[in-house]
C-alpha cells in the first residue's frame, strides 16, 4: 500500500498568539525590494525549505505552524543568515478558523503588505489498511487540509482580488488525483483542495492574481522513513521547494514535483474504473 | 466605520518602482478622518493620508496599514478674486486650483512640475517651484490651515498662532496630523503668458554660475543638465528663465488668461496623440539611446532664444507626455535629488556625475534649480542649488545603483547638503540624522508625541527615515 506522507503528522496544540514580538522588518525600497509572503505550515520539511529559499530571494516572511520551538529556531536561523529581520513567527493551528481574520490583519501589518501566500499545512492519518475506516481521522484531515485552507485563502483571495495583485500557492498532492483504496479521507481532502484552488484560479486570474497548485509526490522527510511500501521518485524537500520557487517566478498554474509525477498521474487518472477498482493501490 | 477586505488595494509611487498594499478608506469630510483614526487604534493599524500618490518615493505608501484617500475632500471652499485668497480642502489638486484662479488674473504662488499634486501633499512635503529663490516654498504662502490630529483634536494654525505646529506640519510629511482646509494667497498676474529666455551652458561651472547670476533678474529659473556628457562637457545643458509680463505688456490679457490658452497640446506635431508617445520613447531609454536624445537636444538649444509661453506650459513639464515614466520599463524609475550650498555644489556634483559614468549608470534626466533657505522644521532648502537626477531601475542594476546612491549620500552630507523627502527613495535613517541634525529630529519627535501619542500616523517613508 502506498501512502503519501510528505507532510507532518502530529498532535494538536492550540496557540494562535504571534510569538517573538513585532520588530520592524527591513524597509522595502525600489532598489532593495522586499516582497512579503506568508507560509502556513512552515515548521519543517517542505515549508522550512521554502522559507529559506524565499528569504534568500528577498522576501519578508510570516511563518505559521503549531510547533513554536521549531518555528522559533527556523526563524532565528533565517534572520541570522540574512543579517536582518526577514521572518516573523506565529504559532497557529489552522483549525482555529475564527482566529484567522485578526491574525491575518496583524501579519499583513507586521510584514508591511502582502504579495504571496503559501498554504501547505496538512496532516495525513492513514487508516492502517484497506478495510479500515476511521471517521475521526478523516474529519481531522478535512478540517486541516481543506477547511483550514479555505479559512485562510478565502479572505486572502478577497484581498488580492481587490488589490488586483498577489499570488496564492496551495500544496495539494498527487494523492488528490484519484480516489484510492489506501486512504479515502486524505484523497478527498487533497482533491477538494485542488478543486478549490482551481475555482479560485478561475475567479482571480481575470484580476491579475496568480493561483498555483503544487502536487508533490513522495518527499524524503522524517515521515517517509516510517512509510510502509515502496516510495518511488522520492525527492528531498529542498528540491521540491526549488521547483515551487521556479513556478512562483514563472507564475505557473499547476506543477507536479518531481515532474515525473505529471506523466504517472496522467496514466493513473486515465486508467478505466473497471480496472482501477480491482487494484489494491 | 469598518474595514472590509475589499478595501485592500495595491498602491505605487509615481515611478512605478515600488508597490505596497494597504486598506483604503475614502475620506469625504473631516468626520471621516476622525472615525478612521478611531478604527485604526482599535485594530492596531497605522494610518497615512494619500492624495494622487505621485511622490517619487514612499511618502504616501503605508504597507499593511490604512491609507486615507483624500481625493474626496476636493472642494474649493472660498475664492476671493479681490484679495487673491483661496480656501480649499486638502484633496484639491493644483490643476483644480489654477483653473479656478487663473481666469481672474491670479496664479498659485508655488507649483510643482506636475499639476496633479494635491494641496495637502504640497504642504506635507512643502513643495518648491522654479521660483524658490524668489518666493520660498509653498508654506510661505499659507495664510492658515486646519488639521485633525490623531488625538481627535481639530486645530487651526497660522504663522502667528500655533506657530510651532505651523512650521512643523508644513514639511511634516503628514506625520503630525491630516490637513483638512488650507487658505493660500495667490500671486497676481497680468497676462496668461510668461516671457521665457533659453540659452545653452557648456559645462557645470558655467551652468551653476549662470543660474546664480541670472536668478535675481527673473521670476523663475530652471536648468536642464545633460548628465551623460563627460570630460570638458560635463554639466552642459540649457537654462530656461522666465519672467511674468508686467501690467500693460500684454496687449490683450483677457484673451491670454482664458483657460483655453493654458491648455497643453493634445498632439505632438499636430498628429501624434500624446498618450501614445511614451511607447515611442521606450526604445531610447537606455545609455546609447539617451545619449543621442541629449546630444540632439543640446544642439537644438545652442541658439539663444526668447519666446512667450503659457503659465501651464512653462510649469507643468511633467504633464506634457502622459505616462512618460512608463517608458522607463517594468522596473520603473527613481529620482535622486540633492540640495547643496552654492560653495560646494560644483565639486560635489562633478564627483557624482563622474562616478555615475564610471559605473555605467548615467542619469537620463537632470534638472537644476536655484534655492534659498526657509524656516520650516524639516526643510530641504539651502542657499544654493538642487540637482535632480532620474535613474532607470532594472533587475540587473539594483545592487550597483543602490551602492552608488549610498556613495552619493556621503558626498552630499560631507558637502553640507540636504535632501527632499518627496523625492529620494533610498535615504536611510542614518543619512537623515546626519543632514537634519539630532536637535531637529528630537523637536519633530517631541511634536509628534504631542499630536500623535499613540503613533497612529506612519508612512513607509517615515519608518524609513525616522525608523
Amino acid at each position: 500500500m502506498l501512502e503519501f506522507t510528505h507532510l507532518f503528522l502530529e498532535d494538536y496544540v492550540s496557540d494562535i498568539n504571534p510569538i517573538g514580538g513585532s520588530p520592524k522588518p527591513a524597509m522595502a525600497t525600489p532598489l532593495n525590494p522586499r516582497r512579503r509572503g506568508i507560509i502556513i505550515g512552515a515548521s519543517d520539511g517542505l515549508g522550512a525549505e521554502l522559507a529559506r529559499l524565499l528569504a534568500r530571494e528577498g522576501y519578508t516572511l510570516a511563518l505559521l505552524a503549531r510547533r513554536k520551538e521549531m518555528l522559533d529556531s527556523l526563524s532565528a536561523e533565517i534572520n541570522r543568515e540574512s543579517n536582518e529581520q526577514r521572518t516573523f513567527a506565529y504559532a497557529h493551528d489552522v483549525t482555529e478558523y475564527e482566529a484567522v481574520p485578526a491574525l491575518l490583519r496583524k501579519i499583513v501589518s507586521d510584514l508591511g503588505g502582502l504579495d504571496l501566500v503559501v498554504f501547505l499545512a496538512g496532516v495525513n492519518y492513514p487508516p492502517g489498511g484497506i478495510d479500515k475506516y476511521n471517521f475521526e481521522n478523516d474529519r481531522k484531515m478535512i478540517e486541516v487540509n481543506l477547511i483550514g485552507a479555505m479559512a485562510w485563502l478565502h479572505p486572502i483571495a478577497e484581498m488580492f482580488q481587490s488589490a488586483k495583485a498577489g499570488q496564492i500557492v496551495g500544496i495539494g498532492s498527487v494523492a488528490g488525483d484519484r480516489g484510492r483504496v489506501g486512504n479515502p479521507g486524505y484523497n478527498t481532502s487533497k482533491a477538494g483542495l485542488a478543486t478549490y484552488l482551481e475555482a479560485l484560479r478561475n475567479r482571480l486570474t481575470r484580476h491579475g492574481v496568480n493561483v498555483l497548485t503544487v502536487k508533490p509526490g513522495f518527499l524524503k522527510t522524517e515521515m517517509l522513513k516510517a512509510a510502509q511500501g515502496p516510495t518511488p521518485f522520492a525527492i528531498p524537500p529542498a528540491k521540491a521547494a526549488e521547483d515551487i520557487l521556479n513556478a512562483i517566478k514563472k507564475r505557473k498554474q499547476l506543477i507536479y514535483t518531481a515532474s515525473m509525477w505529471r506523466w504517472i498521474m496522467l496514466a493513473i487518472q486515465h486508467t478505466p474504473s473497471v480496472i482501477f477498482r480491482r487494484l489494491s493501490f | 466605520m469598518s474595514l472590509p477586505l475589499s478595501t485592500f488595494k495595491q498602491f505605487e509611487n509615481f515611478g512605478h518602482s515600488i508597490q505596497a498594499s494597504s486598506y483604503q478608506i475614502p475620506i469625504q469630510k473631516t468626520e471621516d478622518i476622525f472615525k478612521a483614526f478611531q478604527l485604526a487604534e482599535k485594530l492596531g493599524l497605522k494610518v497615512t493620508a494619500r492624495g494622487t500618490g505621485i511622490s517619487y518615493n514612499d511618502a504616501s505608501l503605508n504597507g499593511g496599514g490604512i491609507v486615507l484617500n483624500m481625493l474626496g475632500m476636493n472642494r474649493i471652499l472660498e475664492w476671493d478674486p479681490g484679495s487673491g485668497l483661496v480656501r480649499c480642502e486638502s484633496g484639491v489638486t493644483l490643476h483644480q486650483l489654477w483653473r479656478c484662479v487663473e481666469p481672474d488674473g491670479w496664479w498659485p504662488p508655488v507649483v510643482s512640475g506636475t499639476m496633479r499634486t494635491t494641496i495637502g501633499g504640497c504642504l506635507s512635503t512643502n513643495i518648491h517651484g522654479k521660483n524658490n529663490f524668489q518666493v520660498g516654498p509653498i508654506g510661505e504662502h499659507v495664510v492658515e490651515f486646519t488639521a485633525i490630529l490623531p488625538t481627535g483634536e481639530e486645530i487651526t494654525c497660522t504663522p502667528d498662532s500655533n506657530q510651532d505646529l505651523f512650521y512643523a506640519m508644513i514639511s511634516g510629511l503628514g506625520m503630525l496630523g491630516v490637513f483638512t482646509s488650507i487658505t493660500l494667497k495667490m500671486k497676481r498676474i497680468y497676462s496668461g503668458l510668461l516671457s521665457v529666455d533659453g540659452w545653452h551652458v557648456p559645462n557645470l561651472s558655467r551652468h551653476l554660475s549662470d543660474l546664480c547670476e541670472n536668478a535675481p533678474h527673473y521670476d523663475y529659473i530652471v536648468g536642464w543638465i545633460d548628465a551623460i556628457a563627460r570630460g570638458k562637457d560635463l554639466g552642459r545643458g540649457q537654462i530656461h528663465a522666465a519672467r511674468q509680463l508686467k501690467e500693460g505688456e500684454d496687449p490683450d490679457p483677457h484673451k491670454t488668461m482664458q483657460l483655453r490658452y493654458q491648455h497643453l497640446p493634445d498632439r505632438f506635431f499636430g498628429v501624434m496623440p500624446k498618450s501614445l508617445l511614451h511607447y515611442f520613447m521606450k526604445p531610447f531609454v537606455n545609455n546609447l539611446g539617451w545619449w543621442g536624445v541629449n546630444t540632439a537636444r543640446y544642439i537644438a538649444g545652442l541658439r539663444r532664444h526668447t519666446f512667450l509661453q503659457s503659465h501651464a506650459g512653462f510649469h507643468f513639464l511633467l504633464d506634457y507626455v502622459p505616462n512618460w515614466e512608463r517608458s522607463f520599463g517594468s522596473g520603473g524609475l527613481i529620482q535622486y535629488q540633492s540640495f547643496l550650498p552654492k560653495e560646494t555644489a560644483e565639486d560635489a556634483w562633478r564627483e557624482m556625475i563622474t562616478i555615475s559614468h564610471q559605473r555605467g549608470l548615467p542619469s537620463y534626466v537632470g534638472v537644476t534649480k536655484r534655492h534659498r533657505p526657509d524656516k520650516f522644521l524639516l526643510t530641504h532648502a539651502v542657499d544654493g542649488f538642487s540637482l535632480a537626477l532620474d535613474f532607470k531601475v532594472t533587475d540587473k542594476n539594483r545592487a550597483t545603483l543602490s551602492r552608488m546612491l549610498q556613495d552619493f549620500d556621503q558626498i552630499v552630507v560631507k558637502a553640507g547638503g540636504r535632501f527632499y523627502f518627496a523625492k529620494n527613495s533610498e535615504t536611510s535613517a542614518e543619512v537623515t540624522r546626519a543632514f537634519l541634525g539630532d536637535a531637529t529630529i528630537s523637536k519633530f519627535k517631541e511634536l509628534k508625541k504631542r499630536c500623535d501619542p499613540s503613533d497612529l500616523l506612519e508612512s513607509d517613508l517615515f519608518r524609513r527615515v525616522f525608523g
